[in-house]
């Protein structure tokens, strides 16, 4: 640094050393929610010497610091694919031809709990929650009334769906085929990360390891026949709604993805390509600046691992690209309305930090299942921000900020250090089997708590501002209790109908299969699907052969 | 005699996998000096009670956020009095919109924490209720 | 009361588990009561499973719980876990791997927390056993946490202890060091699918193969918990030892030194409770200030408490000669 600035600086610290003798600052110590200690004040120094052409380039170019396509926004908007799905295949099918005619751009499907863990409607494991959280699928007759009326070839899915993924992506393609579409035009997402399931999310069915070997014969799968078709959106969102930092975010994600391109290539998949066709999924909470810098420095981190870990040569199969959903976990259900304000924020910061699609939270959603009203604001925040806000006719406008570029690398060297640790531990399924990941999580939720009971950490109407109030008379949609027993009429009348032979000999193909790891279910479970076995019967034979897994607590 | 502890079952009953709320409340009563029996996730009401009986639990406590809450609250509350222990506490939180809590009252909870309440509360609230329950005794 | 136990005895879980806090909080009431079953119990067999945290062993009890099931057997749990030593409070999660017993009439699991008992087993956990066993259960599983005082503890109630170790824990040498070897009557080598099995396998035989002349051998079992391969052997040999015991004088010995620490405990746990209730009475402001002071000591204080308890003159501090100490670590059996 220059002498003028040298005498600068100076001059600014003991003007600031006075007026600390008069004013003393807020807090003694200013941090990032996530905890990563902030300076008063960022100036060049902090990127004196950092390589601008290795850590930053440019966008669309290694290491995607700065983006994943050269024009980002100018090109064109991310997607705005909002979340949804209820109740019944038709009450959803409508939801989705509404936000389609809302100017939505992609689908995202929201499962009921039985269909994201394998159970059909009428298990008694599945009483009382069918259509809660999602929409109940049982069958390709339930898939086939959802995507009633919607061109498969022009829309991309984005489904919510882990354990039973390939049974869902299955009935995709089927409803494909009856449409007259052709499952190498069909494009979108199936979430299929079973990892953060252990360790966040819950709905797992079998052990890991057949759970990994569902999740490579995908890969093998699509990257033959369904090629437009994101094969995993390997997600750091339920991490980070369990509790933890956005650095943990970061790691823990990227953990799970180098331990996917492990088991892919161990299966002599080969990265360069199936590299293409993984997606990633973050959150965004209201850390502004930490946020920004999280995602960048997740698509360094990520470009890094691929390219030096794995010798990955494609940029396509460097580039990080992701979704983003904004922090269910920082919704309040006091005073509802702020929450429009908290998710503005946090749209912003990923639409700063270069998400590829976005789903914006409802104000209610701490409430209960989001009202027609509220997902249309949501909507309406995502389009603001697009076309009012001016941030996207720049690409990368924050770049070169030096707080910014500063928690940049802060974000990355803690996260790889936790990415070290793991692989000290023998990877990251060691490190799930032996609570690691779980332990850090919690601890960070727990402590998080705890500062907001102390109120170290303040949230606007929950421990400050708070005002007397009832949510009783707010318009919340509520799940019509009828879905389970409609569902289980119409699998009833299913049974009953199909061919039923078929169907037998459809599942027994799948169970000589799936005990023997050298093929591929995908193709028996299309076959099983096209013949009407439903997913829990599918699912069912999997458990047989697979078993279950119990979670592993460590508290 | 020993200082009889709280036991107070937590546990997560049906599908839904979000367990932050039902192991941060375990351990703030953990670190208030109760013996929490955990559960884990996918309870069926059945398990959840025969659990209840068999840790002879003064309390459970119960989070869902899967928008099922009525039919477990109702289902476990109706087992427990089946099963002769009735007098067991129950209590919950997670995504119980407001105007769903007088049912649930109604119906034999003792109280319903909604999002953003401190643990604090909920522990203080336990320990008074466990404290007039064996007073009661 | 009298009708509680009428109900535990005819099979009531909601009277035993209630009992069960009785004893576990050690109400007044608790010795008389125990007093009246003991001639009830010494039917079960006594099962301890202790192993190093992450070793499997919740997951392997709920394996072996199945296979006694299958055998006809009721089976009861007592799962430990320790208790903070801050707040006194405990997270009991070991019975997740078991919930799919709770259905079945012919199994009880209850977590408990180590308490005040330094890491150890709390009384309240032994004295379980004994309604336990009384109430018909005929095999009594205790569960514990490998660390500390507890695994030294198991042999004091367990009949036979079946150490459960892992490959590639890379603590396999600590836990010899930590005296867990000798209190083995089986070994269960778990997670037997990872690498590493048969260097552990090796090594325990290793240092079985150092002692010679015993009349029991702890047989090694490789077992893979989660999928229940090994567990049916497994159990094939803790029923042996059962019968080992029986029939070997050995066993006998084991069951004199067994009912030798049972009596001490008891003992130990009437005097504590006399001493502390002596001292809470002795312990007025006026001695404290005079500790305070330093004008009197806490040996002194402690030998008045104590005049208080023994009206003989054995209350002089020392006078406890030490016992013979039971040769707990000989592995005989």
């Amino acid at each position: 640094m220059n002498k003028e600035y040298m005498e600068a600086k100076a001059r600014y610290e003991s003007g600031v050393a006075k007026s600390l003798q008069k004013h003393k600052e807020r807090k003694e110590v200013f941090a990032t929610g996530g905890g990563i200690p902030l300076e008063r004040l960022y100036g060049p120094e902090v990127c004196g010497d950092s390589d601008y052409m290795r850590e930053i380039g440019f966008p669309g170019e290694y290491p995607f610091t700065r983006g994943v396509q050269s024009t980002m926004y100018r090109g064109r908007f991310w997607t705005m694919r909002q979340y949804a799905g209820f109740a019944s295949a038709e009450e959803s099918n409508e939801r989705y031809r509404y936000l389609l005619a809302s100017g939505t751009t992609g689908l995202s499907v929201a499962f009921d709990l039985p269909t994201q863990i394998g159970f059909d409607s009428d298990d008694p494991m599945a009483q009382g929650e069918c259509g809660k959280v999602g929409v109940a699928i049982d069958s390709l007759k339930d898939m086939e009334i959802l995507f009633d009326q919607i061109p498969l070839d022009k829309v991309s899915t984005s489904m919510t769906i882990n354990a039973p993924a390939s049974v869902l992506l299955a009935m995709y393609i089927c409803v494909g085929e009856k449409q007259g579409v052709p499952m190498s035009d069909l494009s979108g997402t199936i979430q299929n990360d079973i990892l953060k399931e252990y360790i966040a999310r819950g709905t797992y069915i079998f052990p890991p390891k057949p759970s990994m070997r569902l999740i490579t014969d995908i890969f093998e799968f699509c990257s033959r026949h369904v090629p437009k078709w994101n094969t995993i959106s390997i997600s750091g969102y339920h991490i980070r709604e369990a509790g933890s930092t956005a650095a943990q975010e970061v790691a823990f994600t990227l953990a799970d993805g180098i331990a996917y391109v492990e088991a892919a290539r161990s299966k002599g998949l080969d990265p360069n390509v199936f590299g293409e066709r993984l997606s990633f999924f973050f959150n965004a909470h209201n850390d502004f600046l930490e946020e920004v810098a999280k995602f960048r420095a997740a698509r360094r981190m990520w470009a890094k691992l691929m390219k030096e870990r794995f010798g990955v040569t494609n940029p396509k199969a460097q580039m990080l690209r992701f979704h983003t959903q904004t922090g269910g976990s920082t919704l309040t259900a006091q005073q509802p309305e702020n929450n429009i304000v908290r998710v503005t924020m946090q749209a912003l910061a990923s639409v700063l930090g270069g998400t590829q699609s976005l789903h914006t939270n409802s104000m209610d959603e701490a409430l209960a299942l989001p009202s027609e009203k509220s997902v249309m604001i949501a909507l309406r925040t995502q389009q603001i921000i697009a076309n009012e806000s001016g941030v996207t006719n720049t690409v990368d406008p924050l770049a070169g900020s030096y707080a910014i570029e500063s928690l940049t690398d802060e974000i990355e060297k803690k996260a790889f250090e936790y990415i070290q640790q793991i692989d000290e531990m023998g990877g990251m399924l060691v490190a799930i089997e032996k609570g690691y990941v779980q332990k850090h999580i919690q601890d960070s939720a727990y402590e998080y708590q705890r500062s907001v009971e102390s109120k170290q950490a303040v949230v606007v109407g929950v421990n400050q501002y708070k005002i007397e109030e009832s949510n009783k008379d707010m318009k919340l949609l509520s799940v019509d209790a009828s879905v389970g027993e409609r569902q289980i009429k119409k699998l009833a009348d299913l049974r009953r109908s199909r061919d039923n032979i078929a169907v037998n000999n459809a599942l027994d193909a799948i169970q000589a299969a799936a005990a023997d790891e050298s093929r591929n279910l995908m193709p028996l479970i299309i076959d099983a699907v096209r013949a009407y076995a439903t997913e829990g019967e599918i699912c069912g034979v999997l458990r047989r052969v697979f078993g279950e897994y119990t979670e592993n607590i460590v508290l | 005699m020993n200082e009889r502890k709280i036991r107070v079952v937590v546990a997560k009953p049906g599908l839904d996998g979000h367990d932050r709320g039902a192991k941060i409340i375990a351990r703030a009563l953990r670190d208030a000096g109760s013996e929490v029996i955990y559960t884990g996730l996918r309870q069926t009401p059945e398990q959840i009670v025969d659990t209840v009986i068999q840790e002879d639990a003064d309390a459970v406590g119960i989070s869902i956020l899967s928008g099922a809450h009525t039919f477990y609250f109702n289902r476990i509350i109706e087992l427990l009095r089946e099963r002769g222990a009735g007098d067991v506490i129950i209590f919950g939180g997670g995504v119980i919109p407001d105007s769903d809590i007088p049912a649930l009252l109604e119906a034999g909870a003792g109280a319903i924490f909604g999002p953003g309440t401190p643990t604090s509360v909920c522990v203080k609230w336990l320990e008074e209720a466990v404290a007039k329950k064996r007073a009661e005794e | 009361m009298e009708k509680l136990l009428e109900k535990a005895l005819a099979g009531d879980i909601r009277s035993i588990a209630r009992i069960i806090s009785l004893i576990e909080n050690d109400t007044p009431e608790k010795d008389e009561l125990l007093k009246r079953i003991y001639p009830l119990s010494g039917r079960a067999m006594v099962l301890g499973i202790t192993g190093s945290p992450g070793a499997g062993k919740s997951t392997l009890t709920d394996k072996v719980i199945e296979s006694f099931r299958r055998r006809g057997k009721k089976v009861a749990v007592i799962a430990v876990d320790p208790s903070s030593p801050f707040s006194g409070g405990a997270i009991l999660a070991d019975r997740i791997r078991m919930q799919r017993h709770t259905g079945d009439p012919g199994v009880y699991i209850r977590s408990m927390g180590t308490r005040g008992s330094l890491g150890g087993l709390s009384r309240g956990a032994k004295e379980s056993l004994i309604l336990l066993d009384a109430c018909g259960y005929d095999v009594i599983i205790i569960e514990t946490v490998g660390v500390g005082q507890s695994e030294v503890d198991i042999i004091k109630i367990a009949d036979t202890v079946c150490v459960v170790l892992v490959p590639g824990m890379g603590d396999d040498i600590q836990i010899m060091k930590a005296g867990i070897m000798e209190i083995a009557n089986v070994f269960a080598i778990n997670k037997a699918d990872k690498p590493g099995v048969d260097r552990v396998a090796a090594e325990v035989r290793l240092m079985l193969d150092l002692v010679k002349d015993r009349s029991w051998t702890p047989p090694v079992h490789l077992t893979v918990a989660e999928d229940g391969t090994g567990v049916e052997e497994l159990v094939d040999s803790l029923v042996a030892h059962g019968v080992f015991l029986k029939e070997n004088p050995d066993g006998v010995r084991r069951e004199w030194r067994r009912l030798a620490f049972e009596v001490e405990a008891v003992l130990l746990q009437s005097l504590t409770r006399l001493a502390e209730r002596e001292w809470s009475a002795h312990r007025t402001d006026e001695v404290m200030n005079l500790l305070l002071s330093r004008r009197t000591n806490p040996y002194a204080v402690a030998e008045d408490v104590l005049r208080k308890i023994l009206p003989c003159d054995r209350a002089d501090r020392g006078a406890t000669e030490e016992e013979d100490s039971p040769d707990v670590a000989a592995n005989d059996g």
